[in-house]
């Protein structure tokens, strides 16, 4: 074999270049075939809302929770006896300055509660009903997505929770939450009004307080879910079952039958957070 | 820089090794130093560092969850642990001890058998001056005294 230097870098060139091209003339043709086919699938921009998404097959537990106004309607006194129930339980401080108070559920009026709806021409009785509002611990939480610490998580029941210990207070998440259901901790909650009077009027020993710069919220009471009770403000209404509490995912919860039977309504759906928390009016 | 020179030639001169005048005042100098270092370092050579902390230890309780010395030591890093199983992952399984059971809870287990938060963290943290903000958030129990 009588090879000259000339053919010899000829021959090594072009087998340079193959080798280099080849390989990203493949990877093209391969990723085409995946965008395409990922076309066909159809996982464009499809509305995200609950209304429209396709059905998932559900993995695990999803808590959710069913409020029936028509009950808080009816029962006096039951929107305040939920809520002392929660703050009781959880420390919430009391503060009576609206820019700086805490709340974890509290009431509001249609109006405030469903802004995404129509509020022309609605019956008067409507506008006089306690909505019971609170962390909606959404499928898709906009609060998880933007905490930089991840202080607030999701749990492996649906659950959005904080952990204190980790929450820095850059309010990131109150920024996020289209529901307004987290406060800030201006001040001590551990410190006093201008009374004189203790914010927190019993502490509940079993439960921390918080601290000053942290945010919370509802927790959907996974410390007592943990223990088999029922959620604070679900034992509050007892057997009015103005609330109802349970799996989303299981068919044959008491919350899916209710669901399944009655009319209810979610706050905000056209954004796509999935809220766990459903309304009968 | 005539200055600085002139310190310099004074450094060095003390280097130099010089019979007879090695240092002034020599003989006040080093006795003072020596009576100095050692009142410095009694307490660690007579072997009383100030009054030990003497933390209380529970009644009807003879184990705790993980035995003395890993306890002294390290029951920070078990409960960080211990936050992070229940907070996060929901794992509140209880640690039985003997014929005992304890929570995963700083307020709701070791609070309960360490009744006094002044009797027993504060002894040791005051002491070595380390100030946990434990206490910012969790409840103490309520001091008898």
């Amino acid at each position: 074999m009588d090879k000259k230097r000339r053919d010899f870098l000829k021959i090594a060139g072009l087998s340079a270049i193959a080798g280099v091209a080849a390989p990203t003339a493949l990877n093209t043709l391969f990723k085409g075939e995946v965008i395409a086919s990922d076309h066909g699938g159809g996982h464009g921009a499809e509305p995200q809302g609950q209304g429209h998404a396709k059905i998932e097959v559900p993995t695990g537990k999803r808590f959710g929770m069913v409020i029936d106004v028509n009950k808080f309607h009816r029962y006096e006194g039951l929107a305040e006896k939920c809520t002392n129930a929660c703050h009781s339980i959880h420390n919430v401080p009391k503060f009576t300055d609206p820019k700086v108070e805490l709340k974890w559920i509290w009431k509001e009026p249609y109006e405030h509660a469903f802004t995404e709806h129509s509020h022309y021409k609605k019956n008067d009785e409507l506008h006089n009903m306690p909505f019971m509002v609170m962390c909606n611990h959404c499928d898709a939480a906009p609060c998880v997505r933007v905490c930089p610490t991840q202080a607030t998580f999701k749990n492996k029941d649906g659950m959005v929770l904080m952990d204190f210990h980790r929450c820095i207070g850059c309010r990131f998440c109150m920024a996020a939450c289209p529901y307004g259901s987290r406060s800030f901790n201006w001040s001590d909650p551990r410190g006093k009004d201008k009374d004189g009077k203790p914010l927190i009027a019993k502490e509940n020993t079993k439960f921390p307080t918080r601290t000053r710069g942290v945010v919370e919220k509802c927790n959907f009471c996974a410390e007592r879910i943990a223990v088999g009770q029922e959620p604070a403000c679900v034992e509050a209404c007892g057997a009015t079952k103005a609330m109802i509490f349970g799996d989303l995912n299981d068919a044959h919860s008491e919350i899916s039958q209710v669901l399944k039977k009655q009319y209810t309504i979610q706050r905000k759906p056209a954004l796509g957070t999935k809220p766990s928390v459903f309304y009968i009016i | 820089m005539v200055k600085k020179r002139e310190n310099q030639d004074f450094v060095l001169s003390l280097l130099q090794e010089r019979k007879g005048d090695a240092m002034y005042d020599g003989g006040k100098i080093i006795p003072g130093l020596v009576i100095f270092v050692g009142l410095m370092t009694y307490p660690i050579w007579s072997g009383n560092a100030g009054t030990t902390p003497k933390p209380v230890k529970p009644t009807g309780h003879e184990k705790c969850v993980k035995h003395k010395e890993f306890m002294r030591t390290s029951h920070m890093v078990l409960l960080n642990e211990w936050r992070d199983e229940v907070v996060r992952d929901g794992n509140r399984e209880q640690i039985h001890i003997g014929d005992k059971v304890y929570d995963k809870s700083l307020q709701n287990g070791c609070m309960h058998c360490h009744t006094s938060k002044k009797k027993f963290c504060d002894e040791c943290h005051n002491y070595t001056a380390v100030k946990p903000y434990c206490w910012e958030c969790h409840i103490q129990p309520k001091e008898t005294i």
